[in-house]
């Protein structure tokens, strides 16, 4: 009998030696092509290396004061816009999250309302904005209706998943005393899904925040109009403010939200 | 007699909530009105509703400029098209490799120093986290000028934190008991890494890796539109020249792109995990 002494690790994920070759010579192929063709104006990005410097040390050194009014015009825009979408988002996202619920809604109600979720999902945020701000005029309203949009996709989405996922046994004890649809919904599925809605909630606070600050790109209000302009105007020092302040407030979101979901369940 | 005592027990035992916790939801509620109304109010200041009410016409009226869309004109998306595919996997390729060494630095239990690595490892990711794509694009177009370049960077600026922070998550939460029977054996700091650490998180990275991949996709085929190539790059040309047709047909490509992206991701990822 003769053991083996020597032990060969087994690969991970590939285990078949020629199917790993096909795909590292696929993968080099690829690497080899696409890299090929990226066309790189070297001259170009080396004059922008002194660009690059001025841009880091504009952010190293923020200038807050000098476009004062113009950034507190857009972070002012920005969390009004983020506010008020997020709550019209929850509000309307409740009604479209119940439709998409399997086991709630009726058939035709329920392919609706999965339509609906799914197509608001795909578009992104900003294309959504570049034709609401076609149709509505530049400015906040535009980006307001674009993210409540988001919102309604988001929320519903995930709202759907949570009352598909629900203990069954609550509602059929609410409907055994003869609770009507309203108090069904209220005794035996809003307990359940109240806790995690509120979290997503708060996140979805958190996301809309980051996208008013890039919806501003197409026009539609808030601090991404102003970072535009700075960067425009080349006024690097402007725009590392901007940057900072948008960091800042992410961070702040981020930790709240976080704090409010651990507190909530 | 007996039924009024039943009753009052009831009431005395039945209450939907706690006296304290039923006024913080109370204020709560007030509060988010307040707010809701109070930021509606500033917010609609500037608006002027004349665009507001006329929007209905004016949808009508961009819905009859844009259908049909200019089907003829895909032949001069393709290229585009190459562009935009590349950005993304240049982009999720280039920042996956610099998240991987940033994960391990921030993941407490294989940083070398949780005083003064991890902190900056913890900021990288912060950095890059909070600032969208597009605005690194904006930012680097106006560095590097525009070009497909910017568009790859961009992209992975902005994956080395999301791939960075759930890899360290990852890390974090991985089964000690390995690397303890790994280390038992003698194993150099690297060898640990090399054969407990890195085997068990493995799978959850190439996961990781191919979501950012589809959600990169996503994100540059609008990347153009602050002049960082790919088909976004068209769609500006079109809207700016009010070439509705072929921004409705722009549209539909994007849609359809981002769609086989997320069934691509979605099916290799099942068969990894």
């Amino acid at each position: 009998m003769n053991y083996p002494t020597t032990w060969k690790r087994p690969h991970y994920i590939v285990p078949s030696a020629s199917w790993r070759i096909v795909l590292y010579v696929a993968a080099l192929a690829y690497l080899f092509v696409g890299i090929g063709s990226v066309e790189v104006n070297w001259l170009r990005a080396y004059e922008g290396l002194e660009r690059g410097a001025r841009f880091v040390q504009g952010f190293l050194q923020p200038d807050f004061t000098s476009r004062f009014t113009d950034i507190k015009q857009g972070i002012i825009e920005s969390l009004t816009m983020t506010v008020t979408s997020t709550v019209a988002g929850i509000i309307l996202s409740v009604p479209f999250g119940m439709g998409a619920a399997r086991n709630i809604s009726p058939k035709p109600i329920y392919y609706f309302c999965r339509g609906f979720i799914a197509f608001s999902r795909s578009m992104q945020e900003i294309i959504v904005a570049i034709f609401l701000v076609a149709l509505f005029g530049f400015g906040a309203f535009a980006g307001f209706l674009t993210l409540t949009y988001a919102t309604i996709g988001f929320l519903g989405k995930l709202l759907a998943e949570e009352i598909e996922e629900i203990d069954p046994r609550q509602l059929e004890a609410i409907s055994a005393t003869g609770g009507s649809w309203f108090q069904r919904f209220h005794y035996a599925i809003w307990p359940q899904v109240m806790p995690r809605l509120v979290g997503l909630s708060f996140y979805r606070f958190d996301i809309n925040f980051r996208e008013s600050a890039v919806i501003g790109i197409v026009g539609a209000g808030g601090i991404g109009a102003t970072l535009n302009t700075a960067i425009d105007r080349y006024e690097y020092d402007s725009a590392g403010a901007v940057l900072i302040i948008i960091i800042l407030i992410v961070m702040a979101c981020e930790y709240t939200s976080g704090w409010i979901r651990k507190w909530v369940s | 007699m007996d039924t009024q005592m039943g009753q009052l027990e009831q009431e005395k035992l039945w209450h939907r909530r706690m006296n304290k916790k039923a006024w913080i939801i109370w204020g709560g509620w007030l509060v988010t009105v307040a707010l809701s109304v109070f930021c509606w109010n500033i917010m609609t200041e500037n608006t002027l509703w004349v665009f507001v009410y006329d929007a209905p016409e004016q949808a009508a009226d961009l819905l009859s400029r844009m259908l049909p869309p200019r089907w003829g004109y895909i032949h001069s998306l393709y290229g585009a098209l190459w562009d935009t595919l590349n950005i993304a996997t240049l982009g999720t390729l280039l920042g996956i490799i610099i998240a991987f060494p940033v994960a391990f630095l921030a993941a407490r239990n294989t940083t070398p120093s949780v005083l003064f690595v991890r902190p900056i490892a913890l900021f990288i990711i912060v950095a890059s986290r909070s600032i969208n794509s597009l605005i690194w694009a904006l930012l680097l177009v106006a560095i590097l000028g525009p070009g497909i370049l910017a568009g790859i960077l961009a992209i992975a600026l902005r994956s080395i934190g999301f791939v960075a922070k759930l890899l360290y998550e990852g890390i974090e939460e991985i089964n000690p008991v390995s690397v303890e029977a790994v280390s038992a054996t003698g194993a150099s700091r690297l060898q640990v890494m090399d054969y407990a650490i890195i085997p068990q998180i493995l799978p959850s990275f190439l996961g990781i890796s191919l979501f950012r991949w589809d959600i990169n996709i996503r994100e540059s085929t609008i990347l153009g539109l602050v002049g960082a190539g790919g088909i976004g790059l068209q769609l500006q040309h079109s809207l700016n020249t009010l070439a509705w047709p072929q921004v409705s047909l722009i549209v539909v490509v994007i849609l359809g792109t981002v769609i086989v992206s997320e069934a691509i991701s979605a099916k290799v990822r099942k068969m990894i995990i």
